[in-house]
């Protein structure tokens, strides 16, 4: 009996301790069915690893809250934010914000240089302005404003076309800035960012 | 009798069809760009600087527009265009714009007034209001209002600062001689070297604070 009972109280302690532990990963392994497991995207869904923790935070937030609503959002984030909480959300975007990440080099090179040109300089004619102003000079991000170097050219292509035909209008300034983009000018600036790295100075 | 009932019939299907192909045509908002002209290069403007022009923090610090007087906004764009101020970003969009559309576009956002941004610390703002209203005497450093105003609204070429971005002004008045003066003793910025010159970063700071605040 008394064996038993031994038994019972060190499973217990085991998953006292286990529990917590178990809980984190189960919630990041979670998220890397998608965007695979060190975070560098896969397919349609983003590259996670080295984006900007309050951006992570943020964007789990609007999916949450039904904000961010562009289809493939609605098709799969919407249902994979609805039960998490503040805490858990902080910790994934600690988790996947601290990954190296990698450039996807998806994109096509012949338009890279065109595409350097927009992200840079904007086209003052048309009122497109210069990513960068926001993005930084690497398009490394800052703060909540998302890190877009080296995502696939297939998600940010995707994106801006979510955002010209009127989805996610919560990501002001961004419908405005992409319904002015020609579907040329898309493919121009995803080609560009799919192949930048992160900078040396971050390394 | 029957082909009264196919009639029928197919009317409510193109009245359910043409309902559900109306709904799904509201479903996506697409974004609407403004008329063309002096509107469509406001719209430009907001684009970086905020939807009211209060500013935004982006990777660099887009500095609010909205209040300031309609001259100073006409001669800063100038100024990009005549590199008497040099900023590789805010070159490209002044010649971007007609110079015909400066005073009409100056005048619409002189006419703004949204609340500050916001964001900033606020601990060293005493130090910064006194500062403001009666300078450093011991320090050659004049009070800042004589110029910008005692409400900080700013006048003619002259910048408003009330409600200014915290981390724009600290950049602006830490760096002046990068980010201002370039054009030499004939602009009017000119004037405010000796006085950043004397200021330390920590009354930089409260400064900044201070009149980030205001509205």
């Amino acid at each position: 009996m008394s064996r038993i009972l031994r038994k019972i109280s060190v499973l217990t302690l085991a998953l006292l301790i286990a529990g917590p532990i178990w809980a984190d990963e189960l919630a990041i392994r979670n998220c890397g069915w998608c965007h695979g497991m060190s975070g560098q995207g896969y397919s349609k869904a983003p590259r996670l690893a080295g984006q900007r923790r309050d951006y992570i935070v943020n964007q789990l937030r609007a999916f949450a809250t039904h904000q961010r609503d562009e289809t493939l959002g609605v098709k799969y984030m919407w249902n994979a934010t609805a039960n998490l909480d503040p805490l858990t959300a902080g910790k994934l975007a600690d988790y996947f914000s601290a990954l190296p990440p990698e450039a996807m080099k998806d994109g096509e090179s012949d338009l890279v240089v065109d595409g350097r040109a927009i992200f840079e300089n904007g086209v003052p004619d048309e009122n497109i302005p210069a990513c960068q102003a926001c993005h930084g000079p690497q398009a490394q991000g800052v703060r909540a404003l998302p890190r877009l170097g080296g995502l696939s050219f297939l998600y940010l292509k995707r994106r801006l076309e979510d955002w010209a035909q009127g989805r996610d209008l919560s990501g002001t300034p961004m419908p405005r800035i992409a319904a002015a983009l020609s579907p040329t000018q898309i493919a121009a600036l995803a080609s560009f960012l799919s192949f930048v790295e992160v900078g040396a100075s971050e390394r | 009798m029957r082909a009264a009932h196919w009639r029928v019939a197919l009317q409510a299907a193109l009245a359910s069809f043409l309902t559900a192909a109306t709904l799904s045509a509201d479903a996506g908002e697409k974004y609407v760009h403004a008329a063309r002209g002096a509107e469509a290069k406001f719209e430009y403007c907001t684009t970086c600087h905020g939807p009211s022009a209060q500013g935004f923090r982006g990777f660099y610090v887009m500095p609010r527009l909205a209040g300031q007087p309609a001259q100073y906004i006409e001669n800063q764009l100038l100024a990009f265009l005549q590199q008497r101020r040099r900023n590789p970003v805010m070159a490209n969009v002044a010649h971007g714009i007609t110079p015909s559309m400066f005073p009409a576009l100056a005048k619409r956002m002189s006419a703004l007034n949204p609340p500050p941004f916001g964001g900033a610390p606020s601990g060293e703002a005493a130090l910064g209001r006194e500062i403001f209203a009666h300078g450093l005497p011991d320090q050659n450093v004049p009070a800042c209002s004589a110029c910008h105003g005692p409400d900080a609204k700013g006048q003619r070429e002259i910048p408003r600062l009330a409600g200014q971005l915290y981390w724009y002004m600290v950049q602006t008045l830490s760096l002046w001689n990068s980010e201002r003066g370039q054009g030499g003793r004939e602009d009017i910025s000119w004037i405010m070297r000796p006085t950043v010159a004397n200021l330390t970063p920590k009354q930089i700071q409260a400064v900044a604070e201070y009149v980030s605040a205001l509205r």
